[in-house]
Formats: C-alpha cells, sequence, structure tokens
C-alpha cells in the first residue's frame, strides 16, 4: 500500500491508499460527524453531515467525507463557515422527523441548529439506510427496504420474510440513530397482517402498491 | 439477408438500394413522429393508402411513415416527393384532393402550404418556410427522407458508411483523435467533452469495457432523444459502434424509457436489422470487431437519466445515484469502465467521421461546437424541435425560428436545462446558446428543453412547478436533496398561496446552498429554478410576500374575479356559465360575483364579450364592495 500525504485542517496526514477522508481525520484525532456510516457496511453517503470542504486543483468542492478517497496533495478542511452553515440546515431538516434522537441533539447543540425550524414531520426516519444495510448486507435477508421515492420515501419491511426472520434478530433495532420504536412499529404492523391479505393488498414486493403495514396502525 | 462480411460487399448491397430506387417516382412522406401521430398521422397514411389504391396508383406512388422533421405545431406533415412540396396540418379528408391535384395533375393545394402570418405569402418547400430556413439541421434534416423502420432507407443516404470507414481505414486512436478534434460536447445535459470519457475508459485497464446510450429523457417538455430514435435509430446504433471500436468495448447498452414505445420498438428493430445484416455481433463486416447491444427499458424514474443511477438501474437495482469521486468512465456499471453518451451526442458521431472534424467545428463556438437540437415548447408560436448552430442567440431561437409569443403577448422568461436549469429574462435574451455561457447566466444547457413564458406566467409559480416535479423525482437517498426539496416545496406553496414571510427569500437561498452537499448533479443543481427566478424576478418574490399581489395574475389563492359595474351589461353570459354558481345576475341587473363562492377558474372572464370586457382579474388589492341592490338596475 502506498503513503498519500495530505492536509486535514492544517495538519500534514499521512494515509494509506483506499482510505477515505473520514478514516485518515480519524487517525490523526479529527473528528468528523457521521449518522449514516457504519465499520461493518459497504459506505453509502446518504445523510451528508461528514460534508468537508477539499480543494480540488484550487477550487473549493464539498465532498461526503465518509466517501471521498484520500489523494495525494489533497487539502481538506472539516469545520469552515459553510461546512457548519450546511450541518446546522442539514439537522434542522432531519430534526423535524426526529426531534428527540439523542444522536441528534447533541450535534445540534454543536452546531446551533434548531429544533424547531421546520414543520415537524411525523416519521422518524431520517433515512441514514442503517437497518436496510445491515438486513441486506449482513444479515443477507433484505426483511427491511425502502419504498418509494423522493420526499415520499419511507423504510418498510417485506411481511413475508419479516414474519419468518425478525423475531428473533430484531439486530436493527439498536442501529437506528433515531428511534427504534420506528422499526418495531413497522416490524409489528407487517407481523399483524396475515399473509394471505398482505397479499390481496398489494404484489408482495417492497414496491408500495398496497397492503402498507404501516396504514392500520395510523 | 445475408451478413455483410466486407466493406465492398456494403457498398455493393447500398449500390443495389439505390439503383433501386427511381429519383422521379413520386413518394409521399408522412411524418409519424409522436406529435403527428397524435394529431391523426396513421389516419392521414391510413386514407393516403386507400387513395392511391382507388386511383391504381399503388405501385406508382411509394408512402411512408417517417421520423419527424420538427414542425410539431403544424403537423400532420405531408412531403410530396421529388417536388418537396410541404403540407402542413393535413387531414384524412385532404388526401382526396392531395392525390388528384399534386399527385395526378402535378398542382399545387394552396391551402396545405404555410401561409407567413405577417405577409401572407404562402411557402412551397420546407426550406422556404421561416421555421426551417432559420436552421441548421445537420442531424434532424435526415429524419423526414427515412422510413424509420427501414434500413434500406438509411444505407440509401449512406448509412454505415462512417462504420464501414472507421473499422477498415481508421485505428481506434485515429476515432478518437477525430472526436477529440471535433471537440463534440456531451448534449445531455452537463456538456462533458466526450473524448474525455472515452479516453479515460480506453486507458482503464480493466479488458471489459462497456458504451452505453442515455436515452432517457426526462425532462419536462424535451423531446428532441426521441425524435432521433424514433426516427432515425440507425445512426444512434452507428455511432455507439463507432464508440466501442474507439474504446474497445464489446458490448453496449441502449437505456430508453419505457413511456417512449415507439422508440423502444424502432430502436430494437434497427439491432434486429443491423444484426441480419453483420453490422452488429460478431466480426462486423468482416473487420474481426465484435459488438453487442441489448436494449433497458427505464422504469419511469427521472433520476436514473443521471449517469451512475441510469448504471446502477442497469445493474437491475433500484435507480439511485452513487458517488462518483472514481468516473463512471473507470468504474460504471458492475465496476466496469463505461461510457455513456446522449442520444443526440451519438448521433453526431458518425457525421463527424464521415464530414471531418472540421466540418462539425465550422459550426457552432470556439468552446461549444456543432449544432444543437430544442424542443421549443410553452407560449410559442412554432412548437417544435428546432437545430440550430451553437452560439445563436437565445433572441434568435425565439423570434426568427419560433415565430415570437402567440396572441400578442410580451415575452417574460425562458426556461433552458429542465429541473435543473434556470430561467433566463429578456434582458439577458441576446446570450449566444453554448454550454459556458448559459451556466455562466444561472441556467445551462441541459438537454435542450426550452420552454417560453409570457406576461401571464408566475415565475414564483414556476419555481414551485419545477421543485414539486422534483419533490417526486428526486431519488430521496440524500439529506440535502430530498429534504431541501421538500422544505423548499413548502416555502414557495407558502408563498403561491399568499402566505409568505418576510425571510422566506433568505431561507430559500439558505436551503439552496445546503444542496451544495447533495450526492449527485441532479441534486445539486435542483435549486436552479428557484436560484435563478430570485436572481432575475425577486420583485415578484417580493410583490407575493410584502403586498399579497401575483403581479402575473396567476396564482389562484391571490387573485379575485370582479365585475366591473360601469361596465357590465346584463348579457348573462357569465351567469349561465359559471359553474360554480357563483354570479348574481338578472335582466338589467349588474352582474355579482360571490366571492364565497367564487372557484376562480375564470369562466367569467374568458365569456364576457370583448365589446364589453366588463370582468377584471385583480391581486393585491381588496376587491371592490359589491353594488348596493337598489343601484343594480340598468337604465
Amino acid at each position: 500500500m502506498s503513503e498519500i500525504n495530505l492536509q486535514i485542517d492544517g495538519k500534514e496526514v499521512v494515509a494509506t491508499e483506499g482510505m477515505t477522508i473520514l478514516d485518515a481525520a480519524k487517525s490523526v484525532g479529527i473528528s468528523i460527524p457521521t449518522l449514516c456510516h457504519h465499520e461493518k457496511l459497504e459506505p453509502y453517503g446518504g445523510c451528508r453531515i461528514c460534508t468537508v470542504e477539499v480543494e480540488v486543483r484550487g477550487w473549493p468542492k464539498l465532498v461526503a467525507g465518509c466517501i471521498y478517497p484520500v489523494e495525494k496533495g489533497l487539502v481538506v478542511r472539516t469545520r469552515t463557515e459553510k461546512v457548519d452553515k450546511i450541518r446546522k440546515v442539514l439537522l434542522e431538516e432531519m430534526l423535524a422527523h426526529a426531534p428527540d434522537s439523542e444522536e441528534l441533539k447533541a450535534l445540534a447543540q454543536e452546531y446551533g441548529a434548531d429544533r424547531d425550524r421546520f414543520e415537524k414531520h411525523p416519521s422518524f426516519c431520517i433515512h441514514c439506510g442503517l437497518c436496510v444495510r445491515y438486513c441486506a448486507e449482513i444479515k443477507k435477508k433484505n426483511a427491511v427496504g425502502f419504498v418509494d421515492r423522493g420526499s415520499n420515501r419511507e423504510i418498510s419491511f417485506i411481511p413475508e420474510i419479516a414474519a419468518k426472520e425478525c423475531w428473533d434478530c430484531k439486530e436493527c433495532f439498536p442501529l437506528c440513530p433515531t428511534s427504534a420504536l420506528q422499526a418495531a412499529y413497522v416490524l409489528a404492523g407487517a407481523l399483524m397482517t396475515p399473509p394471505e391479505e398482505a397479499h390481496s393488498g398489494g404484489c408482495g414486493c417492497s414496491c408500495s402498491c398496497g397492503s402498507a403495514p404501516e396504514k392500520q396502525a395510523g | 439477408m445475408t451478413r455483410l462480411n466486407s466493406p465492398e460487399k456494403l457498398e455493393c448491397a447500398r449500390k443495389d438500394i439505390v439503383s433501386r430506387i427511381d429519383p422521379t417516382k413520386p413518394c409521399i412522406s408522412v411524418c409519424a413522429g409522436a406529435g403527428c401521430l397524435a394529431s391523426g398521422a396513421a389516419e392521414v397514411i391510413a386514407a393516403f393508402k386507400t387513395e392511391l389504391d382507388f386511383h391504381g396508383l399503388t405501385t406508382e406512388v411509394n408512402t411512408k411513415g417517417t421520423g419527424c422533421p420538427g414542425f410539431c405545431e403544424r403537423g400532420p406533415i405531408v412531403m410530396i416527393y421529388p417536388e418537396g412540396i410541404c403540407y402542413l396540418k393535413v387531414k384524412p379528408e385532404d388526401v382526396p384532393e392531395i392525390v388528384s391535384h399534386t399527385i395526378k395533375e402535378k398542382k399545387v393545394v394552396d391551402r396545405l402550404l404555410y401561409e407567413d402570418p405577417a405577409t401572407g405569402t404562402r411557402a412551397l418547400r420546407e426550406s422556404d418556410i421561416p421555421f426551417y430556413k432559420n436552421q441548421q439541421r445537420n442531424i434532424l434534416s435526415e429524419n423526414i427522407r427515412l422510413d424509420s423502420k427501414s434500413m434500406d432507407d438509411y444505407l440509401a443516404i449512406g448509412g454505415y458508411s462512417a462504420l464501414s470507414k472507421v473499422l477498415f481505414q481508421m485505428t481506434p486512436e485515429e476515432v478518437m483523435g477525430e472526436i477529440k478534434k471535433s471537440n463534440l460536447r456531451g448534449r445531455g445535459g452537463g456538456g462533458f467533452p466526450a473524448w474525455r470519457k472515452w479516453e479515460e475508459s480506453r486507458n482503464a485497464p480493466d479488458p471489459i469495457k462497456y458504451v452505453i446510450v442515455n436515452a432517457d429523457e426526462g425532462d419536462p417538455g424535451a423531446f428532441m432523444d426521441r425524435a432521433l430514435i424514433e426516427g432515425n435509430p440507425h445512426s444512434i446504433l452507428e455511432g455507439l459502434i463507432i464508440g466501442a471500436y474507439a474504446v474497445g468495448a464489446h458490448e453496449g447498452f441502449i437505456y430508453v424509457r419505457q413511456e417512449y414505445p415507439l422508440a423502444v420498438e424502432n430502436i430494437n428493430l434497427a439491432i434486429r436489422q443491423a444484426s441480419e445484416r453483420g453490422f452488429v455481433g460478431k466480426d462486423i463486416l468482416g473487420s474481426g470487431f465484435d459488438f453487442t447491444v441489448k436494449v433497458h427499458m427505464g422504469a419511469g424514474a427521472f433520476v436514473c437519466g443521471e449517469s451512475s443511477a441510469l448504471m446502477t438501474a442497469l445493474e437491475g437495482r433500484a435507480g439511485e445515484p452513487r458517488p462518483k469521486y472514481i468516473h463512471t468512465a473507470v468504474k460504471g456499471v458492475w465496476d466496469h469502465p463505461s461510457v455513456l453518451n446522449n442520444v443526440e451526442t451519438w448521433a453526431n458521431v458518425p457525421q463527424i467521421i464521415n464530414k471531418g472534424a472540421d466540418w462539425f467545428t465550422s459550426f457552432g463556438t470556439a468552446g461549444s461546437t456543432g449544432t444543437k437540437i430544442f424542443s421549443l415548447v410553452g407560449k410559442i408560436t412554432n412548437t417544435g424541435l428546432v437545430e440550430v448552430p451553437m452560439g445563436v442567440t437565445l433572441r434568435d431561437i425565439i423570434t426568427k425560428v419560433g415565430g415570437g409569443i402567440p396572441g400578442g403577448k410580451k415575452f417574460k422568461a425562458v426556461q433552458t436545462g429542465g429541473p435543473s436549469g434556470g430561467c433566463i429574462p429578456e434582458a439577458q435574451l441576446d446570450l449566444p446558446v453554448d454550454f459556458d455561457e448559459l451556466t455562466k447566466a444561472g441556467s445551462m444547457m441541459g438537454s435542450g428543453g426550452m420552454i417560453v413564458m409570457d406576461e401571464d406566467t408566475c415565475m414564483v409559480d414556476i419555481a414551485r412547478y419545477f421543485i414539486d416535479f422534483l419533490k417526486d423525482e428526486s431519488c430521496g437517498k440524500c439529506t440535502p436533496c430530498r429534504e431541501g426539496i421538500r422544505q423548499m416545496l413548502a416555502v414557495l406553496t407558502r408563498i403561491t398561496a399568499g402566505k409568505g414571510k418576510e425571510g422566506d427569500i433568505e431561507l430559500l437561498e439558505e436551503l439552496a446552498e445546503s444542496m451544495g452537499a447533495a450526492l449527485c448533479a441532479l441534486g445539486k443543481s435542483a435549486p436552479n429554478p428557484v436560484l435563478s427566478t430570485i436572481r432575475y424576478f425577486r420583485d415578484e418574490y417580493e410583490a407575493h410576500i410584502r403586498d399579497k399581489k401575483c403581479p402575473a395574475l396567476s396564482c389562484k389563492e391571490m387573485i379575485a374575479f370582479h365585475i366591473d359595474p360601469a361596465k357590465c351589461k346584463a348579457c348573462g353570459s357569465c351567469f349561465r356559465q359559471c359553474p360554480a354558481e357563483a354570479i348574481h345576475g338578472g335582466k338589467k341587473l349588474i352582474h355579482i360575483i360571490d366571492q364565497e363562492k367564487c372557484t376562480k377558474c375564470g369562466t367569467c372572464l374568458d365569456v364576457c364579450p370583448s365589446r364589453f370586457g366588463a370582468v377584471r382579474k385583480i391581486s393585491g388589492e381588496p376587491v371592490p364592495a359589491p353594488v348596493p341592490e337598489d343601484k343594480r338596475a340598468i337604465a
């Protein structure tokens, strides 16, 4: 592995090829906040709270620290005014979904985010995808997935798989940075639906064509 | 059908096809593109067949359905060859007259010709019509000459000669050199130089490489790629095979959105025909070069037009963008080097090879070479597809080609680049159409959608429309895009509903800044419609927020309809036609709109006779109190 020299917040850092900015920063004790990152899982780059500024050929650029690979001579700034402002807005947007998440509250304090800036949206989920990816990558069960797109995107347990796999596992619950309740809630809904009924209400796949269990409870 | 296994055999086959074409034989070409089909082209073609049969002319006159020539406003379009007469808005009932007059007696049916609205003079040929005269149709002009389902037609106009030239007279490096010299930039959005992707991919050590056509055209109002792939599928296929040869790829994909069924049908047919004749498959034209290609139908997600999302979808997974810190040209589909170019980009390749890079760069500007196709839609006289050299001004496109704004209305803005682009105002209309100039103005070339707006369009509402579109079309993976769009939409909806607050413009700008941290180009560019309208039409935002007034009189919740008591003649038109029964009327009584019941549909304004002009729209001011009952009588 070849050594790569770069600069993070003014500190000279020696990293190895294949490392991300996040890894390199950690190696010299610079902490970059993360929400969707997990050591055991493939890098995802979804929450963007790890956004940092890098200089590429003299141009400043915003990149996700958890996925951007280290490059020779890279100049990284993890706490510029712009970065802090962006993290604040992202936190405020996520707090609209999960105002009581301990992780979010701690970060909000650090970045001066106002938990009540945006209108509350009753969903808890901040789409970090930890549950979805853990179930797919580690457990290889795909019992929970994302459904729909854009602002309507949400996590959903697939009743046919969840009914068989989830009761004895539930390893995704503690991963959730907002509230494990959400996962349990959705799961309970999925299991309460008898398979035949679930089938008649939808096609049984992860598309949101029907039989959405959360609707019953809501 | 025998496979052609040498360039000589191809030329023989071409000669044979050309020799069978009698240039003096009459040919009726009817545009069978999506626009003309929607306005009845299929019935027109059927009527021609019946009519020719009736006159016993079936063998003496050819009839064909061709690709879209672009003048969609006046479809169905019929061209009569060899004279090249251009008839517009042809209906099945016009067909007997065309056959008896034009085909049999060689006379022109005047009323079906283009008539200049200003001078009243009629144009006989396509080239005499201002819409066409002011274009440079390097690519689109082939459409009307081809039956889009006939490979022979494509061969007759020189099809696959560029491929033959490349395989037998050029090394991959020479092909790359020619494309580099032409400075062909990607026509799908960003304008990234095509050769850079090609070169990066070629130089990647991985022996498995892919070339891909992006035909997932999804911008509202854009249909350039649709017309090309439906009308001239072989040209795109030929471009793709040439690209594969240059890059060293042996497999390709054509990613077409399923909402374009005719495009899917025609490109599949083209691939089948090309395989039968040996342009696709093993040992193409006996050169030893192998290439196969598959068509992949998109499932209707706008985001799949983004390169990494398209590639994820090709792999059979949900179409979500992934970080491109390593270019897809190096690590794309299944982590193999993948060159993705848009339909129009590929369509340019055979022409560059045949006519040379110098010919190509003779069109356009130094930084943006060649021509560009735009779909000109919205409040414009000549809706359709236009192809112009890069560097012409927006004003020329809108006035000379587009024929200006209909109905005597005033131009307000033109939206370029789809949901990632921005709105350009009157003051910037002399801007040349060029990748870099449009970006500087806060918009972008995008794939070529051009939506013209007149004075009746509210710019805040347009921003809201695009953000609403993106709310459903963002993939939802990353926070800045998903949540930023959600919050932006809330603010814009509030402003257009008359509930805007001081600080809303600044909030929009702050949200836009945070979206700079989005994962893909779609998310990063999503705020453009908002930022460009704030930049050029800030006064409209302020009027909505401060004065609760929509200056364009368009936002429903901020306008009211009022009948001017001095002008109302009690004709009863509005009274009878109001669907909400919100109008109090009566014989010789001044009519009054009940504001509580009014749904603001605008029927009263439409039906009030223009000689009275009593109904008006108001915004930002209180509705005058209704006339007291005792003063309603009209003497």
